[in-house]
């Protein structure tokens, strides 16, 4: 097949946006129109990437549909493929789009066209980063990711979206001058950015260390690990409902992708030299910030907080090495994409509705709202990750892979189970449960259709992976056991018991 | 026919829980219980097969679950003769309480909800026992955790429900962690979590020795130890044991099932499955005698004053755990199994007996507001007074064989500390004797002490309520006779077969008469020393209130284990919560970090400005310093 599907994939949003731009007319049609063409083109996006995933070939380790062009002459290639672990995450993102653009419907007020536009924009540079395999590519991507949702924060946020906004892109943009530095030096070094050549290339170990670090300082940012987490609970609490979604849902799990097929392709001596510092990290973000979540006042503040918890066992699940902890992270990014996009949106639900994030304003909404308070519960109870959801399988996976290489790493981590559901279940209780005391809470009316069917869907797939997990498993798995695979190749080492 | 046995209820609970309305009340009632009937009939079959036709242990494979690496997890059904037995209490039990619940529950507005939990609760306990691997039964686990979670809170509007069922859900999490890191350990070593695979290969890792921690030991030794953890949790043993009161905020119908016949006894149930791990480190077992024995004692001693009818039951449960505990601490694994059968009749028929006087008074839970009962309720004080008879260990009844079973076996342990086992086992069942007298006196006799109730309208429960007693009540008086020799008789093994694994041959030697007797003597000693302390002469018991003080409060208070908790743990964690977050993350990570790189830049553009003053002298000032600097460098 010579048909460039990835790069159609990639740019079709961008033909939605083309089309959004020269929408005009009266304010009505305005609207109107850009939420058909922009609903349009995500979904037919998502068909696309359902096509990719029937065609794809799980079980080879090489890269599929690759696609390459010359851009500049010996600089820059546009060059695209996708192995298992892109994948998953191209449907993560094609997945997420349309359901941020249904509740956009009801939680943006303001130039929906532009609003809708930035998303588009973004669709589009999320799906190029996981397609990339250029690391200049890569880089173009990942930053201007930036951009567009820099964007969504400092016009269509809250009261002090200007100071998040600024934080949000003082932070990235900080991690990224280093990592742009190192690729430039890989450039300068090895003639080429060409992300196959680089994978079986040995990196010199004298440059890895600090290569890796150039990296990490984008990637920790974005992930967020402790301690550059602090502008996401910011950027979430004023960003609105869609894009606190597409924030949690996608963006983050750029840094977790870029951790796999970068730092861990490209330098793997210095993997094991700094994962360690990784496992400290990973360790503080899952117990401090779970404890942090537990007071938190504000729901949104709170769903951001345990983000940076689950995110936290994304990280020690990529640094251990082995193959479960590495399909528990990719399971687990997958799953949190979608229960932390649910949770956003159950608050955006009651939010349009009450016009306060204040956990003290609500109590005893199952009252007027028993649809919603089951959804939610059920969302709720995955993130604290239940057997039979999908927060179960990543978390399960990731401490299986962990308790391999260390007990003292496993047994900390494992207490942040017991902590998630401190959190969770206390929000809940406090939201949903209890007599109704503020008056307001009586004039609230149930789901309505878009949200029931938007919260049902991701009800289903949360379920669905919970009990049947191979879906994502059985894509990933050729994938992770190659990446390891080449890791022990390359840094000599068999994974044995240590104790 | 397995797979109906499992999944009735689960399509019992997902139709009630979505058409519920559209069902309307009674249909869901009647739709659900039918289902949990076929379960139970089935449930039967299989028993019966396993005693009778001498079916073998048989497998069902559903699907495969996870699949990562060499770790392969199916769901999949599997029933042997433990499983079978487990079964048969829970599909029974749950059957009964489903029709118990169509009365008490009528005044409620969601009964299709609750029916619906129910239903879930009975499928998440059947997949946990008919699992047959390590995930599978702590998706049961978790399962039946969650449906506990659900009914606990089902007043959601009291508060008090609402706590104690997070409480629940929390303590039990913490149990979950021990069990979660056991199976951990049992992957990283076995490479599999299959039961199968795992109990084959126990041989060549029995003496494996491993560290954790800076600590030494074997590795089945720490398997056991976080199963056991785990176990606790769940069965409320000492130190966890601190949800099962509190969660008797829930509707009592899911009190009888939850959390006395059924899912409480899932910890034992963990600890009987994984009896050859658990038979391989001696240390574990002797740990498990202890725990047992103390939670037995102490529940007890707490259970002698509580005013709270329902929490009084709690603790006999939790005493009752304890005993089974000691049980399979002592390695008598199908004695435990034997009480926990008995166990489920008669603690299922005083906890619907109780919820049947609760009913009758308006929801009355308070032992102090009740009294002289018996002339109106009379059939619930028949049932009542045999549930106490059964839980007492009165001769010939259900308890007494079982019970007596497991003390006798404390008599010829090899056990370290069956010494203590002994002496605590006898003195908890005189302790037994007197706080169920103590709550059939209080609640049936004397004076009616309730001015807000006419007691003339106190009127007894109806048929859906007197059949499940009734049936509860049958058990109660003679599944101990019926089943004594199938399931701990001589010939044990005949039924057990390999579902149980034995170091050595377990035989039950008959300790000398005296000790035979002493129990049941005691016990039934203890009945006319209650009727005389607590209702001929109540005059001895508020003597010694007032003149031990202190114990009486500690005893009331539960020992004060939940202040202890919450000064330890609660507290602190909600401090340090609010220290990182205030501290740590606004003031230090923000104040140096992006707020404080905003302010140093603020800072030198301020500079910055300051130097664009204007004046010509200034520039000129400037312009001479860094010339004279320059060709300083430069010179030199």
């Amino acid at each position: 097949m010579n048909l460039p599907i990835l790069s159609i994939l990639i740019f079709l949003p961008l033909i939605g946006v083309f089309f959004l731009i020269f929408t005009k007319g009266s304010e009505e049609f305005i609207i109107k129109t850009s939420f058909r063409v922009s609903l349009i083109t995500s979904v037919l996006t998502f068909f696309i990437s359902i096509f990719l995933w029937i065609n794809f070939d799980s079980s080879t380790t090489s890269f599929q549909f690759v696609q390459e062009k010359k851009w500049i002459k010996d600089f820059i290639n546009y060059k695209v493929g996708i192995d298992g672990i892109s994948l998953v995450f191209i449907l993560l993102t094609t997945l997420i789009v349309p359901i941020c653009i249904i509740s956009t419907i009801n939680s943006v007020k303001l130039r929906i066209k532009e609003f809708l536009i930035s998303l588009l924009l973004m669709e589009t540079l999320m799906l190029g980063v996981f397609c990339s395999l250029d690391l200049f590519i890569f880089f173009l991507f990942f930053e201007a990711g930036l951009i567009p949702m820099f964007i969504i924060i400092g016009i269509w946020g809250g009261e002090k979206r200007v100071y998040s906004a600024f934080k949000f892109f003082l932070y990235t943009l900080f991690g990224s001058v280093f990592m742009l530095i190192a690729i430039i030096f890989i450039f300068y070094e090895y003639g080429t950015l060409d992300v196959t050549k680089l994978l079986i290339l040995d990196i010199d170990k004298n440059y890895q260390n600090y290569l890796w670090l150039g990296f990490f300082a984008s990637f920790a940012v974005k992930t967020p690990m402790w301690p550059f987490h602090t502008w996401l609970p910011d950027a979430h609490v004023e960003a609105p409902t869609s894009g606190s979604v597409i924030l949690a849902a996608i963006l983050l799990k750029m840094a977790g992708y870029g951790f796999i097929r970068f730092s861990i392709g490209l330098f793997p001596h210095a993997c094991l030299y700094f994962a360690p510092l990784i496992f400290i990290l990973s360790i503080i973000a899952i117990i401090y910030t779970s404890l942090v979540a537990l007071m938190q006042k504000d729901m949104k503040k709170l769903i951001a907080y345990s983000s940076v918890a689950h995110m936290g066992f994304v990280t020690l699940g990529i640094f251990v090495f082995n193959g479960n902890g590495l399909a528990g992270s990719i399971f687990q990014m997958f799953s949190h994409g979608i229960i932390s996009a649910a949770l956003f949106l159950c608050v955006g639900v009651v939010y349009d509705r009450m016009h306060s994030r204040k956990i003290l304003d609500y109590g005893g909404i199952v009252n007027k709202m028993p649809k919603f308070s089951a959804l939610f519960l059920i969302f709720i109870l995955a993130s604290i990750g239940l057997p039979g959801t999908s927060g179960f399988i990543g978390e399960f996976l990731i401490l299986l892979g962990v308790f391999k290489y260390n007990y003292f790493v496993a047994l900390l981590a494992a207490l942040g189970v017991i902590l998630s559901a401190c959190y969770g279940l206390w929000l809940y209780k406090r939201v949903v449960f209890g007599k109704i005391t503020n008056s307001k809470i009586n004039d609230l009316v149930d789901l309505n259709n878009k949200e029931l069917l938007v919260l049902t869907s991701l009800v289903l797939l949360t379920l669905i992976l919970g009990i049947y997990p191979n879906i994502i498993l059985d894509t990933v798995s050729v994938s992770t056991d190659n990446i390891i695979y080449i890791f022990n190749e390359k840094t000599n080492i068999k994974m044995t018991f240590n104790d | 026919m397995s797979y109906i046995l499992v999944f009735a209820p689960l399509f019992g609970f997902l139709t009630t829980i979505f058409f519920g309305k559209l069902l309307g009340d009674r249909l869901s009632q009647i739709l659900t219980s039918s289902l949990v009937l076929i379960s139970s009939l089935i449930s039967f079959y299989y028993f019966y097969g396993f005693v009778f036709n001498n079916y073998q242990p048989f497998k069902h494979l559903i699907f495969n679950w996870v699949t990562s690496e060499e770790l392969v997890l199916n769901w999949s059904i599997y029933i042997d003769q433990l499983t079978s037995i487990m079964l048969v209490i829970i599909n029974f039990i749950s059957l009964l309480v489903h029709i118990y619940s169509i009365e008490y529950m009528n005044h409620d507005n969601s009964k299709p909800r609750f029916m619906s939990y129910l239903s879930l609760f009975t499928f998440a306990m059947i997949m946990l026992v008919s699992a047959d691997n390590f995930l599978q039964l702590f998706f049961g686990w978790e399962g039946v955790g969650l449906a506990s979670y659900l009914l606990i809170g089902f007043w959601y509007n009291k508060d008090s429900a609402n706590k104690a069922a997070i409480k629940a859900f929390i303590v039990n999490r913490v149990g979950d962690f021990g069990l979660a890191i056991g199976i951990f350990l049992i992957y990283k070593y076995f490479g599999s979590l299959n039961y199968s695979d795992v109990f084959e290969n126990i041989n060549s890792l029995s003496s494996y020795k491993i560290n954790i921690l800076n600590i030494n030991g074997n590795l089945l030794s720490f398997i056991t130890f976080f199963l056991f953890i785990g176990a606790m949790g769940k069965s409320a043993q000492i130190f966890l044991h601190t949800w099962l009161p509190d969660a008797m905020e829930g509707p009592t119908p899911v009190s009888a099932l939850i959390h006395a016949a059924t899912m409480v006894t899932a910890g034992i149930f963990l600890v009987v499955r994984c009896s050859p791990l658990f038979e391989n480190s001696v240390i574990i077992l002797n740990f498990i005698t202890i725990i047992g024995a103390s939670t037995a004692l102490y529940a007890a001693t707490v259970a002698l004053v509580q005013n709270d009818i329902k929490r009084v039951i709690a603790y006999s449960t939790c005493s009752q755990l304890g005993y089974m505990f000691v049980a399979t601490g002592l390695g008598a694994y199908h004695i435990a199994i034997f009480h926990l059968f008995t166990h489920a009749f008669f603690k299922a028929l005083l906890f619907l007996g109780a919820g049947s006087v609760i009913h009758s008074l308006s929801d009355e839970q308070d032992m102090r507001k009740m009294g002289g009962l018996w002339k109106k309720i009379p059939f619930t004080y028949v049932f009542m007074i045999i549930g106490t008879l059964a839980i007492t260990g009165f001769p010939f009844l259900s308890g007494y064989y079982s019970k007596d079973a497991i003390i006798e076996a404390t008599y010829y342990s090899q056990n370290k500390y069956a010494g203590y086992a002994v002496f605590t086992c006898v003195f908890t069942a005189i302790l037994t004797s007197i706080y169920s007298w103590r709550l059939i006196i209080k609640t049936f006799h004397g004076n009616f002490q309730n001015s807000n109730l006419n007691f003339d309208n106190i009127k007894d429960s109806g048929l859906c309520i007197f059949i499940p007693l009734f049936v509860l009540a049958i058990g109660a008086l003679f599944c101990g006779m019926v089943f004594r020799d199938v399931l701990v008789g001589d010939n044990y093994i005949n039924y057990w077969k390999n579902s149980i694994f034995y170091s050595e041959i377990y035989s039950l030697k008959h300790p000398p008469i005296w000790f035979i007797v002493l129990t049941p003597l005691l016990s039934t000693l203890a009945i006319p020393l209650s009727i005389y302390l607590f209702l001929k002469n109540k005059k001895i018991i508020n003597d010694l209130k007032t003149r031990h003080e202190p114990l009486y409060k500690f005893l009331l208070n539960k020992w004060y284990f939940d202040e202890f908790y919450s000064f330890l743990l609660v507290n602190p964690i909600k401090k340090i919560g609010n220290y990182l977050w205030q501290i740590g993350d606004v003031f230090i990570i923000d104040g140096f970090g992006p707020n404080g790189f905003a302010k140093i830049t603020r800072f030198f553009s301020n500079q910055a400005v300051k130097f664009q003053s204007g004046y010509l002298y200034h520039y000129a000032f400037v312009m001479l310093i860094f010339l004279s600097i320059f060709l300083t460098i430069v010179l030199i």
